[in-house]
């Protein structure tokens, strides 16, 4: 049983995500999660505001089952395939940790972020809000996440989706290293 | 009916895969940002071979869809500054909220009701864009 609970390898990881991208293709279909966003404001009426928003999202309800299907298995793996514990990071990782004030016995998530309890510091929600609308507003000025430009793109060699993953890092590594040290 | 139950079906796999990488999780993000571990790369470089791998016998071998019609997949329209400028905006958020829209989305289902925030947010960037869109260099 233990066997069952532990994480993936990541070659396996990496198998399992192109397997699911080649199903995707074989469905007729394409590989990407952020076009549920756009389609979410298209069915809450944002057709009105812009015509960004004016296209017929019911050719696109496939993916929106897709989606329902990724929070299910998020269900499904968190509570029975998984103990759901910190992922086993790098001692490198583990002092950079500290040195922002996260705890280095943690859960999956941090919970300095993640817990209902972090909420009640209005720091947290200000993080959380800026970083989905950065990765929304990014998502889809850049035309695609990392499904769609990092797997897909690249799969199929596409210069833009390359050109889209090189600012994908460079807006992390600049988060992370220049920005985290002073919100953390 | 049948063709349904197979994207609930993709997606239900997908979002284990997710969780059992541990790609969904804020550390492993944060650790690829810092360089300090091959897990992350590793699970994106091996899907990009077996992608690559995989594209390239679908155009090779004319490969069909399920339902019998060619896959065809469209470029995307030349441009730089809309990928370099979008892309270095989905990073910072990226980096930030430690997950990506499919992960959100696995994120929720596993319990953690903060990312339900960042999922709202995330709608509302996407309007956002929406509104801004005639205005920004594409």
């Amino acid at each position: 049983m233990e066997f069952f609970l532990q994480p993936w390898p990541w070659y396996i990881s990496g198998f399992l995500i192109a397997c699911t991208m080649l199903l995707l293709l074989l469905m007729g279909k394409k590989f990407g999660m952020s076009s549920n966003l756009r389609t979410f404001c298209s069915i809450c009426g944002a057709g009105k505001a812009s015509d960004f928003f004016r296209f017929d999202w019911k050719m696109d309800s496939w993916n929106l089952l897709v989606v329902l299907g990724a929070m299910l298995g998020g269900f499904v793996a968190s509570h029975y395939l998984s103990t759901s514990e910190m992922p086993a990071v790098s001692e490198a990782t583990k002092v950079s940790l500290a040195s922002i004030n996260i705890a280095t016995e943690n859960q999956y998530l941090p919970v300095e972020l993640f817990s209902i309890s972090a909420l009640s510091d209005i720091k947290t929600i200000f993080i959380l809000i800026i970083g989905g609308i950065l990765i929304g507003f990014g998502a889809r000025y850049a035309g695609g996440c990392t499904s769609g430009h990092a797997i897909s793109g690249l799969s199929n060699l596409q210069l833009p989706s390359l050109i889209a993953v090189i600012g994908f890092f460079i807006g992390g590594l600049v988060m992370v290293h220049l920005v985290f040290p002073l919100i953390f | 009916m049948m063709k349904q139950i197979l994207f609930i079906l993709i997606g239900f796999i997908f979002g284990i895969i997710m969780y059992k990488s541990e790609a969904a999780s804020w550390f492993r993000i944060y650790e690829m940002f810092q360089f300090q571990s091959f897990h992350m790369y590793g699970i994106i470089g091996t899907a990009l071979a077996f992608g690559v791998l995989f594209v390239q016998m679908i155009k090779r071998y004319k490969i069909k869809s399920f339902d019998g019609k060619p896959i065809v997949i469209l470029p995307k329209e030349k441009s730089f500054s809309r990928y370099m400028i979008g892309g270095i905006i989905f990073g910072l958020g990226w980096a930030l909220a430690g997950a990506c829209p499919g992960p959100i989305f696995v994120l929720i289902g596993a319990g953690y009701l903060p990312i339900l925030i960042v999922l709202f947010a995330a709608v509302f960037g996407t309007f956002l864009y929406g509104l801004l869109k005639d205005k920004l260099p594409h």
